[in-house]
Parts: structure tokens; C-alpha cells; sequence
């Protein structure tokens, strides 16, 4: 178990990382889908319903593995010879992609759930469309989506241990490749169910002081 | 893209429903037979009964499935009382592993999805059924239940389509349902798109058809169907507009 301590520690970085990257980005893609889905451009409306009901009416794992064999695929088709996907990167795409949908409806839940009247006296100031949205819609949004948007990414780190499967060496990997090296399963498996307890809390921990360090007296 | 390939390998996947459907509806029965009991000890003002079910429900919930499922299948086997205790002959079977990991998992989830249904019971409902001389049992089964499910129905519709595609994970322990049979078809065809897209095309349809039958079941228990929640929307287009 010892040996293993070492290969535990980077396992968890990776996990981290992994989670913190495509959290970001997906982030960055939620807002933007929010957006779009909220924008007075049919097409673009409908596009984006039709990603968040595709992407959250089919399992995490099945866009890992499509993304990460298709991906494969693809590029091996473009260079002409086979070329295999890194497992961190296809994890990054698959993880941005999902996590963007679930954030996509959250905004899009927080913002239709702003006061008219919020919006309308931004606009009798004079404000531009565009710093309406910067300086009335989206702080207000932030707030109201906190809540939901911490349990997506207490979802996210848990969903990071799906990405093993197609190789990376995370948490999981490193548990799996020790259970099988030492016999020792139940060990090796249960330290890692800690080490993702510990990160979720973490997590948790977090949220609930942006939440508290956010939250509008008297409200 | 192979569009022949799509639709044959769709049949071939097909079946995998069944088994899909099975894990995803007896889990979904031992998860809920779990789950009341333990929400009601959860929402109990007695921190002996709270207190454990929080443990439980915080550590299956903050852990990732896979793990739980691996620690049941691969884990459960390094102890050697349950290897030779009669229990065996079913944890040595993937199914009744995946079966136990998604019961205890979605019973989780269900439990803090139903304590919150029922501490939002008003208090004069429960005084009335009190003053109407209603034993605490009955308290319960008439009064707080019926309510709580009702009010908890959409997040517990939502706990049963991540259900379903939680028994993708399946797949992971050799249990040939959708996703392990799609395993299977790719590393035979090696065509990833058309074989991973009819899952998910699958998939999708199975949780339409949930989604649908909760939309159902929620107008006919709140008897009339529910406003259209989007009041917002014109004045945003609007700022849009301009």
C-alpha cells in the first residue's frame, strides 16, 4: 500500500484537475448556451434546447465512450494511421460537454426567474443591452444559480471517475491497478471512496461560503 | 457514417432494454422500500434516528457510483466471512452487485429527496389529523406521505431518469444491458459513431418515455396540470431586441 501512496497523490491531481478545467469550461459553455437559449433567434433557441435535452436524457457514459472512440476514430481517419485520443483531453471535452448542458438550464431557470421590473428599469436608465446583461442580469443570476450549480459540480468530481474506463489514471485507475497488483480490493477502493468524500466536502465546503459571502441580507 | 449500420446495430441493442429496465425498475423498488423509512427518520427531531441516516446519505452521495459499485463486486469478495457465508451465491454475481449498489445509492438520493418533502407538510394539517385522533402511524401514511410525494414528485421523477442512466455502469462489471452490449458491438465493428449514437438514441427514448409518465402522473394527482412557468420571457427578449 505504501508504494501506492505516491501514484494515490497524482491520481487525485489528476482528478482535480480534470475536474476543475472542465468545470470551468463548461461553465464558460452553459453561459453561453444559457444565452442562447434565451436569445430572440429561434433556430439558435431551439438548437440549444435540443443539446441540454440530448446531453441530459443520455448517460454520462455514453459520451465519454463515443466521444473518446469516436475521437479516435476521427483523427486516426485524418492522419492515416491510428492515433489514439488522449484520455485527459477526451475526458475535458466529455465532461465540458455535459456539464455545460445541466449548467445551461440552471442559468437559463435563474435569469427567467429574475424580476421583470429588474430589467425594465435597466432599460429606462439607458443601459445598453449588453451591460444590462453584465451589470443587472447576470450578478443576480449568479446568486440564484449557486445552489444548483453546487450540486452539478459535486456531481462533476464524482463523474471525473467515470473517465477510467477509457484509461485515465485518476483516483480510480490508480485504486483498480493496485486492487489488482495486491489482491486487496475492499483497501484499495475504500481509500479511494475517501479521497472522493473528501473531495466533494471540500467542495461543499466551498459553495456554502460563496453562498454565505453572496447571500443579500434580509432576503 | 453508416446509416444501415445505425439502424441494425439499433435492433441488436435493443436488446439490452430488458435488462436495462430490469435494474433500473427493481432497484428503483428496493431503493423507494429503503427510502421512506429512512426519510422519516431523517426528518425526526431525534438526533439518535437523523443523524446516522445523515451519515449514510452523505457518504453514498458524495462518492462516485462507480466506486460503490466496485467496492460491492470486486471488494465484498476480499472478506473471507462473506465468501463462504451463504450470501456469496448472489454477490458473486455481477447482477445482484449492481442490483445492491444502485438500491443503496438511489435510496440515498430518495432519502433526502423525500425528507425535504416531508418536513414542507404544514404543521395544521398534522395538528388537524392529530385532533381528528389519528394514531402517529396513521399520521404518517395518510397525512405526510400522500403530501410529501406529491409535492417531491418532479425532483423524484428526475431521480429516476438518473437512474436509468446510472445502470449504464452496469456495463463496467460484464452485465450486457445497453451500454455493455454497445461495448461488445464496437470492439467487434470497431464503429464507434453509429454503435455509441443508436445507444444513446435509446437511451433517450427510455427516459421520453419516463419523463412523459411523470408529466402524467403529476397532472392526474394535482388534478389539474400545472401553469406553464416561464413569466419572464418576453421582457428578455426584449432587452434582446434593441
Amino acid at each position: 500500500m505504501d508504494g501506492f501512496a505516491v501514484q494515490f497523490v497524482s491520481g487525485l491531481k489528476t482528478t482535480v484537475l480534470l475536474a476543475l478545467v472542465s468545470g470551468v469550461l463548461g461553465m464558460a459553455l452553459g453561459l453561453l448556451a444559457a444565452a442562447g437559449r434565451l436569445s430572440r433567434w429561434r433556430a439558435v433557441s431551439l438548437l440549444v434546447g435540443f443539446y441540454t435535452t440530448i446531453i441530459r436524457g443520455v448517460p454520462e457514459l455514453i459520451i465519454i465512450l463515443l466521444i473518446y472512440f469516436g475521437g479516435t476514430v476521427a483523427i486516426s481517419a485524418f492522419f492515416g494511421r491510428y492515433v489514439e485520443v488522449n484520455a485527459f483531453l477526451a475526458g475535458v471535452v466529455s465532461l465540458t460537454v455535459v456539464f455545460g448542458a445541466y449548467a445551461a438550464e440552471i442559468f437559463r431557470g435563474a435569469v427567467l426567474s429574475i424580476p421583470a421590473g429588474q430589467i425594465e428599469a435597466a432599460r429606462s436608465l439607458g443601459l445598453h443591452p449588453w451591460q444590462t446583461w453584465l451589470l443587472v442580469i447576470l450578478p443576480q443570476m449568479l446568486r440564484i444559480a449557486l445552489p444548483a450549480l453546487a450540486n452539478q459540480s459535486i456531481s462533476l468530481v464524482k463523474e471525473t471517475s467515470l473517465i477510467s474506463i477509457v484509461g485515465l489514471t485518476d483516483i480510480m485507475r490508480v485504486a483498480a491497478i493496485g486492487a489488482g497488483s495486491l489482491r486487496a480490493p475492499l483497501t484499495f477502493y475504500l481509500a479511494a471512496s475517501a479521497l472522493y468524500l473528501a473531495l466533494t466536502s471540500l467542495a461543499l465546503l466551498i459553495f456554502n461560503r460563496l453562498e454565505r459571502h453572496f447571500a443579500v441580507p434580509g432576503r | 457514417m453508416d446509416i444501415s449500420l445505425l439502424l441494425t446495430s439499433t435492433l441488436t441493442l435493443a436488446g439490452g432494454i430488458p435488462l436495462t429496465l430490469l435494474l433500473t425498475f427493481a432497484s428503483l423498488l428496493a431503493g423507494l422500500v429503503l427510502a421512506v423509512p429512512l426519510a422519516f427518520m431523517r426528518a425526526s427531531s431525534c438526533k439518535w434516528l437523523s443523524l446516522p441516516v445523515l451519515a449514510y446519505t452523505y457518504v453514498l452521495r458524495g462518492t462516485p457510483l462507480l466506486v460503490q459499485l466496485f467496492i460491492i463486486y470486486y471488494g465484498l469478495g476480499q472478506i473471507s466471512a462473506i465468501r463462504s457465508s451463504v450470501l456469496w451465491v448472489l454477490l458473486r454475481d455481477p447482477f445482484w452487485c449492481c442490483l445492491l449498489a444502485f438500491s443503496l445509492n438511489g435510496a440515498a438520493y430518495t432519502t433526502e429527496i423525500f425528507r425535504g418533502g416531508i418536513q414542507a407538510v404544514s404543521n395544521g394539517m398534522i395538528e388537524a389529523a392529530q385532533a381528528v385522533g389519528m394514531s402517529p402511524l396513521q399520521i404518517k401514511r395518510r397525512i405526510i406521505f400522500p403530501i410529501a410525494f406529491r409535492s417531491v414528485l418532479p425532483s423524484y421523477a428526475n431521480e429516476v431518469i438518473s437512474l436509468v442512466k446510472a445502470t449504464s455502469l452496469a456495463s463496467t462489471v460484464t452485465l450486457l444491458e445497453i451500454t455493455g452490449l454497445s461495448r461488445k458491438l464496437v470492439s467487434e465493428t470497431f464503429a464507434p459513431y453509429e454503435i455509441f449514437i443508436a445507444a444513446g438514441v435509446l437511451y433517450l427514448g427510455l427516459t421520453f418515455l419516463l419523463t412523459g409518465f411523470f408529466h402524467l402522473l403529476e397532472t392526474r394527482l394535482n388534478g389539474a396540470p400545472r401553469a406553464e412557468a416561464r413569466p419572464h420571457r418576453v421582457d428578455l427578449q426584449q432587452v434582446a431586441h434593441e
